[in-house]
């Protein structure tokens, strides 16, 4: 009986708060816009599914958010592959250290963090003060509202949520084999690429789908540091909403971008209840 | 120990520069006398003087505070119901979608989230006539709905590290399952809790596209409010409130951290 009610009660919270909204956006997304309160109308019609799929400004949109969230998953993984590893080999004291210095930014408020970089990028700026001064540039360099500030805001963001996976997995390795290896003749990168790199790939993919799920469908990173034209599908929905008050178009948006995240998703939730299984 | 590769030592320096310099660089400017955020025009504590007496800044932040403080607290109740069911009841009906819907909420895009929750609301406001006004509720339910998922988490994941047998030792001595649960399971697992609502509590006081989304009109959070200025630009009062909130967090960290340290 308790134990019924034990999972009862969130289990009602999560179909009522989590799933049954997922139901009414797709409901919605089969409307009509109407002036009115609710903006929506009641008829059924795949209208807004073949707008999207017509109109190439949202394919384009879909596929930049893809290839931005790609290059920077990348750009996390480039960065925090050896972070972790450095982590994982330190002494233990230092590694309890380091690794509290990358959970620490977990805690700060991610729109100040992102804020942060308006000042070192602009025009202004922090990096563009240092560069005159230094005399290697004459003039300011654009770098605010670029695509390139919004990869520095994507990976200054998502880095812990690479490195912990991957410090988790490599942590947990011996380093015995990779000695062996090395004594068997085995080379430096032939026993990186043969032996850390297999062991190493659970946390690998986790730390990818970690950043690149939450990175497609990123709002404020490419508000604030990403031009006008710099166009990601989480803007798309949120103006589209906001701006446009088409609720019925935003929410066919979201459907198309949840179906893209569904392969994604079902990956993580695999990895982490294996993950969870071999640590038990 | 062997030693670092000069490789590897080099990268970890530049992944801490990468992640510390433009915090610190937040607070500097903090101090900046100039209006102008990012010119330095001498030391000055003008900004935090401003800070104090902007009643909106205060009151976003007194609301997103009794938002964050209800939903850590029923995210961690749930949460925690959650995660010793996944943890401990290894087979009952339904029990895939349960953890689907557990972890599917840490990755969902913000975007997403939001606008499903809103479409909710305003279905359920046709339907039922609640919620009448959408912000303190609208806004502690969607927060208490995307914690709740990390709380469980790691509940799981500390009971799965714990073996039963003190558990299954209660139970064979005849105490009531209930009783178990409150004088075993439970003090076990409140450091998992703590860390667990520690964490809700910052995502709500962090989050602001899912509360752009669900709150309604007057009702503003103090990332709502804080977006709304930066939009226009680095402006120095948000630089003070920044500091503030960096310093309390770093500190409170750090201290934990110590605490930690020193019981190993």
């Amino acid at each position: 009986m308790w134990k019924k009610a034990l999972i009862a009660a969130p289990y009602l919270w999560l179909l009522l708060f989590f799933l049954a909204p997922f139901a009414i956006v797709l409901k919605i997304s089969l409307a009509e816009p109407v002036f009115g309160q609710p903006p929506y109308s009641q008829a059924m019609s795949l209208d807004n599914f073949a707008f999207l799929f017509s109109d190439k400004l949202y394919a384009v949109t879909y596929l930049r958010s893809v290839f931005m969230a790609a290059c920077a998953t990348l750009l996390c993984l480039a960065l925090g592959f050896p972070m972790a590893y450095g982590i994982a080999r330190s002494s233990r004291a230092t590694r309890s250290l380091l690794l509290m210095l990358i959970i620490l930014p977990f805690w700060i408020s991610f729109l100040l963090r992102v804020y942060a970089w308006m000042g070192l990028m602009n025009n202004y700026g922090t990096i563009n003060s240092l560069l005159l001064w230094a005399g290697i540039i004459d003039q300011p360099i654009q770098l605010m509202y670029t695509d390139f500030a919004v990869f520095v805001g994507l990976v200054y963001s998502y880095l812990p949520f690479m490195i912990l996976p991957l410090y988790a997995s490599l942590e947990r390795m011996d380093l015995d084999l990779v000695e062996a290896a090395q004594d068997l003749g085995a080379s430096r990168s032939r026993a990186f690429w043969d032996v850390t790199w297999p062991l190493a790939r659970p946390g690998v993919i986790a730390g990818c789908l970690l950043v690149f799920i939450p990175a497609i469908g990123e709002y404020v990173i490419p508000y604030l540091l990403g031009g006008p034209e710099s166009l990601l599908i989480g803007r798309v929905l949120f103006d589209e909403f906001f701006v446009n008050r088409d609720w019925p178009l935003a929410s066919a948006v979201a459907i198309v971008l949840l179906l893209l995240l569904v392969v994604p998703i079902v990956l993580l939730q695999r990895y982490q209840a294996r993950d969870q299984e071999s640590t038990a | 120990m062997k030693r670092q590769s000069r490789f590897i030592v080099s990268v970890l320096a530049f992944g801490y520069a990468f992640l510390y310099i433009p915090l610190v660089l937040v607070v500097v400017y903090s101090f900046n006398d100039s209006r102008i955020a990012t010119v330095w025009g001498g030391f000055s504590t003008r900004w935090y003087g401003e800070l104090l007496r902007n009643e909106q800044i205060l009151d976003a932040a007194f609301l997103s505070l009794r938002i964050a403080l209800t939903s850590a607290t029923i995210a961690t109740i749930f949460g925690t119901m959650a995660g010793i069911a996944l943890a401990r009841f290894r087979r009952f009906k339904g029990r895939t979608l349960f953890s689907g819907m557990i972890t599917s909420p840490m990755v969902m895009p913000e975007v997403i989230t939001g606008l499903s929750l809103l479409l909710l609301f305003v279905s359920l406001q046709q339907l039922t006539g609640w919620p009448a006004q959408r912000g303190f509720g609208t806004i502690t339910i969607a927060h208490t709905t995307f914690a709740m998922a990390y709380v469980a988490i790691i509940v799981q994941s500390r009971l799965m590290s714990m073996d039963e047998s003190l558990e299954e030792a209660a139970m064979d001595l005849g105490g009531h399952p209930l009783r178990v649960m409150f004088d075993i399971t439970l003090p076990l697992i409140a450091p998992a809790m703590v860390a667990g609502w520690l964490l809700a509590f910052t995502l709500s006081l962090d989050d602001l596209v899912i509360a752009s989304f669900v709150s309604g009109p007057g009702s503003n959070t103090l990332p709502m409010y804080i977006f709304s200025k930066v939009k226009l630009g680095v402006s120095p009062d948000i630089n003070a409130l920044a500091t503030l909130i960096i310093l309390f967090v770093s500190s409170g960290v750090l201290l934990s951290w110590l605490v930690a340290r020193r019981r190993t």
